[in-house]
This record gives structure tokens, sequence and C-alpha cells, in this order.
């Protein structure tokens, strides 16, 4: 589904070059949970993003469905996001002003849906947010908010879901939710790639790569599920 | 779920900052709308007050014509031109004229341009004992009808010449003889057709028998002559007597002038001169009025660009605070899939409804404020005749055009911000 190939991306600042990606190759499937690590700085954020379609990289190229997704108009690109990425951050990022049914129904202004409602009640329902439908952000608790976070990304039922530390902000109990959410996400066929610093991941992903300076400098994979 | 809900519930969460962008908007609509509702109510005060003068002015001289029209009507002519030789007290107690002068003198005096006189009527008259009714005392009067002035346009005749072999008849004459148009009658041995019956006059007009000039004179015995010219003076500048007598004088100096009455006359006067000054006092307004409007507009002038310059930019820069406040929502929404130009539109949107709703509040907060310090009665009446609908949707449309202009380069850096960017900095 997703495969990047010898993706760099530099940064020049003040004379020097950050190379927050180096010649990184990877594909995640369909089913797949892959798990990012590495220290601050290594270029995680910057892979996710990239394989968001958020960020164009420097050299390489990033295919989803086997198309060039760099190629593809600043708005195909977004359609792209509207319809298979789902995106998960470690500050939630929800939209303040709008109430937590809203939240998750965000997504349904870039790819509109009658049943968009239906299946965000759906959504509530099954993370045990259906009390707080009306609540707003500031209302929730952190791990009521990656919860709502985890909706939105689902709504417009994505084939892929992108998570930047998304247990980073929260205790183990509501990391534990949020975990096996993801990994039920796989298991139904989704893919996933996450960035995470925690230990509890572990146990769900399918294969680790670690990063380091911009680079694979580890990749493992977990056989077996 | 759509952008208009989002921009509705951004608004309502931000609502003090939407209202302060509103109420600027409002405020300099109101402050822009009341000053041309003052002007508009200044024009209508102005119309009405130059109704009102105009309307008296012209009453004025339309009851100054009419008294002209009752001199011409009822007093005849009111300068007699008389022989020189001509005892006045002799013509005082006996009522007509005794003495004569030669009949050139009406052309003369025709000819001679003086703007002080006009209708020349000259006339020979000598009291007459009718002896067909019985001796009865009346006076006979020969006229030809009015002598055209040679320098002026002719003007309708105030009398027409009595046709030869007839004659009009005075009222009380008439009335105690009952004569009639068509009647005939002998007079010192002449056959006469009545040709008509003079209006009451309640002067010796009512006991005199007019016929034509060449007759009377050769029964008179005065061919060639005349006792009077009869004149009209003009209701002009300069014409007093002693002017008029001045000007008779230099054309014919074996006359002189008396005139009959000038009641009426000094009436319309005096109207036709109120009737100038009403005028004058008219234009003075016009010109006053003119010069306070100048004033207002002058104001008008340079506080609509102060105000609108100063407006654009605060809401530029209240949208542009709006933006960089929701960096991270805009990233968001980039990276759910909303495209640059949803992003344009929300921000715009959002300009577009601060433009409309401040539009709508200030102008009739304007309208209010302006009728309230504007010339026309105050109240709600008087709001209702300055209301514009055209001033409203102008106001409307120009507020919204501006706000959304003002908010362009503010949205135009929300929907080119790059996602990526912001989602880096967690
Ligand atoms: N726009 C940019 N300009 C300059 N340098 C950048 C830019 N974006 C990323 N970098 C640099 O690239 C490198 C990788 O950044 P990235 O955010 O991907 O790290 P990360 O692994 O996500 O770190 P963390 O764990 O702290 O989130 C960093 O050194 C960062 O400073
Ligand atoms: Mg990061």
């Amino acid at each position: 589904m997703l495969r990047i190939r010898e993706v760099s991306k530099h940064y020049e600042k003040n004379g020097a070059t950050v190379k927050a990606l180096d010649g990184v190759s990877l594909s995640v499937k369909p089913g797949e949970f892959v798990v990012v690590r590495g220290p601050s700085g290594s270029g995680k954020t910057t892979l996710l993003l990239l394989c968001g379609a958020l960020l164009p990289p420097g050299s390489g190229e990033v295919r989803f469905d086997g198309a060039d997704v760099y190629s593809l108009s600043p708005n195909q690109r977004a359609a792209l996001r509207a319809a298979n990425v789902g995106f998960v951050f470690q500050q939630f990022n929800l939209i303040p002003y709008l109430s937590v049914l809203d939240n998750v129904l965000a997504p349904s202004l870039a790819k509109p849906d009658p049943r968009a409602a239906q299946r965000a009640a759906g959504l509530l329902e099954r993370f045990n947010l259906s009390e707080r439908a009306s609540h707003f952000p500031a209302e929730l608790s952190t791990g009521e908010r990656q919860r709502v976070g985890l909706a939105r990304a689902l709504l417009n039922r994505p084939r892929l879901l992108l998570a930047d530390e998304p247990t980073g902000n929260l205790d183990d109990e509501n990391a534990q939710v949020v975990l096996s959410s993801l990994a039920g996400f796989a298991a139904d066929g989704g893919a996933v790639l996450m960035v995470t610093h925690s230990r509890q991941a572990d146990t769900y992903g399918h294969g680790t790569i670690h990063l380091m300076r911009g680079k694979i400098v580890t990749e493992t994979a977990e056989e077996g599920h | 779920m759509n952008l208009w809900r989002l921009v509705t519930r951004e608004i309502r969460y931000q609502k003090l900052n939407f209202l302060l962008g509103l109420l600027s908007v409002a405020a300099a609509t109101g402050v822009l709308v009341a000053v041309l509702t003052m002007l508009r109510s200044h024009d209508m005060r102005t119309r009405e007050i130059l109704a009102q003068k105009q309307e008296r002015t012209e009453q004025e001289m339309a009851k100054m014509k009419d008294d002209y029209r009752i001199i011409m009507k009822k007093l005849g002519f009111n300068l007699l031109i008389l022989p020189a030789a001509q005892d006045l007290k002799q013509y005082y107690a006996s009522g007509y004229v005794t003495e004569d002068m030669p009949e050139e003198y009406v052309n003369t005096l025709a000819g001679a341009g003086l703007m002080t006189i006009r209708h020349l009527l000259p006339s020979v008259e000598r009291k007459i004992s009718w002896s067909e009714q019985g001796g009865l005392q009346v006076i006979l009067a020969g006229t030809r009808g009015e002598v055209p002035l040679t320098d002026r346009a002719p003007k309708e005749p105030m009398q027409v010449a009595v046709a030869e072999g007839e004659v009009v008849v005075g009222y009380e004459l008439a009335r105690s003889l009952k004569l009639r148009a068509g009647d005939s009658v002998m007079l010192l041995g002449q056959r006469f057709t009545v040709a008509g019956i003079h209006g009451e006059r309640g002067t010796r007009d009512d006991i005199t028998l007019w016929i034509d000039l060449a007759t009377a004179q050769r029964m008179l015995g005065l061919q060639g002559r005349l006792n009077a010219i009869l004149a009209l003076k003009c209701l002009c500048a300069g014409n007093e007597l002693s002017q008029i007598r001045r000007n008779v004088a230099a054309v014919l100096p074996g006359t002189q002038v008396i005139e009959v009455d000038s009641k009426v006359i000094t009436r319309a006067e005096a109207r036709e001169r109120a009737g100038a000054v009403a005028k004058t006092a008219l234009e003075a307004e016009r010109e006053n009025r003119a010069v306070i409007r100048a004033e207002l507009e002058k104001f008008a002038s340079w506080l609509a660009p102060v105000v609108i310059l100063g407006v654009t930019l605060w809401v530029g820069l209240l949208t542009w605070g709006n933006v960089r406040q929701r960096r991270r929502e805009i990233a968001v929404l980039r990276a759910i899939g909303i495209s640059a130009g949803q992003v344009l539109k929300i921000f715009l949107s959002k300009a577009l409804m601060l433009g409309a709703g401040g539009a709508l509040i200030g102008y009739f907060a304007g309208l209010a404020a302006g009728t309230a310090s504007g010339e026309l009665s105050g109240g709600p009446a008087g709001a209702l005749t300055l209301f514009s609908l055209t001033m409203l949707l102008s106001v409307l449309l120009v507020a919204t055009v501006l706000c959304v202009l003002a908010s362009w380069i503010p949205a135009l850096m929300a929907s080119s911000q790059d996602p990526a960017e912001v989602l880096r900095e967690e």
C-alpha cells in the first residue's frame, strides 16, 4: 500500500545541512502495524508527514497504491489524505471550539458522506464517548481526548493510520486502549505507522524501525501474527 | 458538518473577538451613515424650507398681481395728464376738465419712450345735460382707444375704442335709465346704440357716456383737441409722482399731471417690494444652506476615507491575529484533507459575516444617530423618512467587500501555510 524508496529530506540551516531523513526506504502493507523508534531529532515526525502526503521529500519517491504521491497536485493530495489517511497526534490537536461529535465529524468537511453522522455515533459508542458527544475538548481528560482523536482519524475509514507518539501524554491504562485500537485497526486490514517511545507498543507492533540521524539503523520484523 | 457550521462555531467560541470586529465595522459604518444621514436630513430640510419660502413668495406675488388686476379693472387709469392751463380747483369742484390741448400731444407722449407711464388714452369730456333724458347731468367722454407706445411691444389694451355710432354707458346711468346693450338712445340729436354697460366703479365714471373721440370732439366743438390723457403709471422703481411729472413735463411742457387714486397701487407696490425682499431672502437662504452643506460635505469627504482605511486595516489586523492563533487548527484541518481553497473560504466567510453584520448594525445605529442630530424632526418617523434602501444596500456591499479584501492577505497566509511545519512542532 505505502512504499517509500531512498527518500531524503535535508534542511539548510545557517550554512549547515540537517539531514532529517537520509535515504530511507520502507513499505507498509495492509494489516501491518509498524513501529518507528529513535531519539529526538532522528527524523521520525518528518518520516510520518512525508508518508502522509504532507511533506514533499527532497529526493526519492513516496508511492501510495503504486501512485507517486508527490506528483499529484496539492488538491489531489488533500483528497488522497481525506480518503485514505488518518492522523493521530501526541497533542491530540482537537479543534477547541467544536464539540466532541463535531471534532469526530471534521474529516467529513474534506470528504462529505451522508453516512458520516451515523459512523461518528458508532465511533463515539465504540470509544465510550457517547455521553461526551456535546462536550468540548477542554472538558475532557487526556485519555478521552486521544480517544476522540482516534475516532476522528477513523471517520473516513482510512486505509493508513499515521500516529506520532499517540500515547506520549497518556497513562498506561489509556495508552493501552489506544494501542489496542490501533492494533485492532491493523487486524481489520488497515496499515499503521506509529512513532513511539513506549515499550508497551512492542506487544502490538509487527515490526520496528529504528531511526538515527535520518537513517534506518535496524529493522526488526516480528513474525507470526 | 460543513464549513458554515465550522465558521459559526468558531465565532461563537471567540465571541469577544468577533464582537470586537463587528463593533469596529458597525462603528465605522455608523459614523459614515450618520454623516450621510445628516446630509440627507439637511437636504430634505433645505427643500422643505425653500419650498415654504417659495410658496410664500409666490403667494405675495400672486396677491400683487391680483391687486394690479383690481386697479386695471376697477380703478381704470390712475394718472391724468391735463392741459397746463387747467385750474385744478375748478376741476375738483366740477368733476370735469374745462381746458383743452392739441390732440398730437398723445402721439408725442407715446413716442417719447417714458418708462414710468403706460396705457395712454386720449379723451375729451364735458359735463352736459342729456336733453333727451329730461336734462340729466352726465359726463360725455370721447375716446379713440389706447394709443400704442411706440417703443414697446403692444400690450392688450385696457380699454378698447368705442365704435362710431355706439355708446358705452356708465353703471349708474344704465341702472337708473334701465339701459341694456343693444338699446338705441338719442344723445344731443344723434342716435347711438348701447354697445355695453360699464362695470360699477364708484366714481364719476358711473355717470359717464363714452363715445368715439371724433364724434365727441365734433359734438362738443373740440375738433383736434383733447381735455385729458389718461394713463397708468408703471409698477416699477422711480414711479413717484414727482418723477413722472418731471418726465412728462420734459416731453409736453404744456401739461400737468395728477394722480387719481393710489391706495391700491400703493398696496401693490408694497407687495411688490415684499415679493422682491422675499426673493432675495430665498436666495440668501439657498446660499446659506449651500454653505452649511458644503461644510458637512467637506467633513464627510475626509472622514470617509479615514474611517474606511482605518477599519479596513483594523479588520485585516484582526483576521491576521485570528489566522496566527489558529495555525495549529488549520494544519490539522489540512492533514485531515481539507484543501487550501477551503481554508481560504473559512476565513473569507468569516470576513463576509463581519462585514455584513457590522454594516447592518452600523447602518441602523448611524440612521438613528444621524436622525437625532440631523435637522429634520427626529424620532422613528424622521428615521423612516431618512431611511434609504439604496444606502443600506450600498453600505452592506461596500462593508462586505472591504472586509473580504482586508482579510484576503491573512486568509491567503492561512491557506498557504505549510501544515507540516506546524505539525512537526509537537
Ligand atoms: N523545517 C525545518 N527546518 C530545519 N530543520 C528541520 C525542519 N524540520 C525538521 N528539521 C530538523 O530535522 C530533524 C528531524 O526532525 P523531526 O521533527 O523529524 O525529529 P523527531 O524524530 O520527530 O524528533 P522528536 O522525537 O523530538 O519529535 C531535526 O534535527 C529537526 O531540527
Ligand atoms: Mg517528532
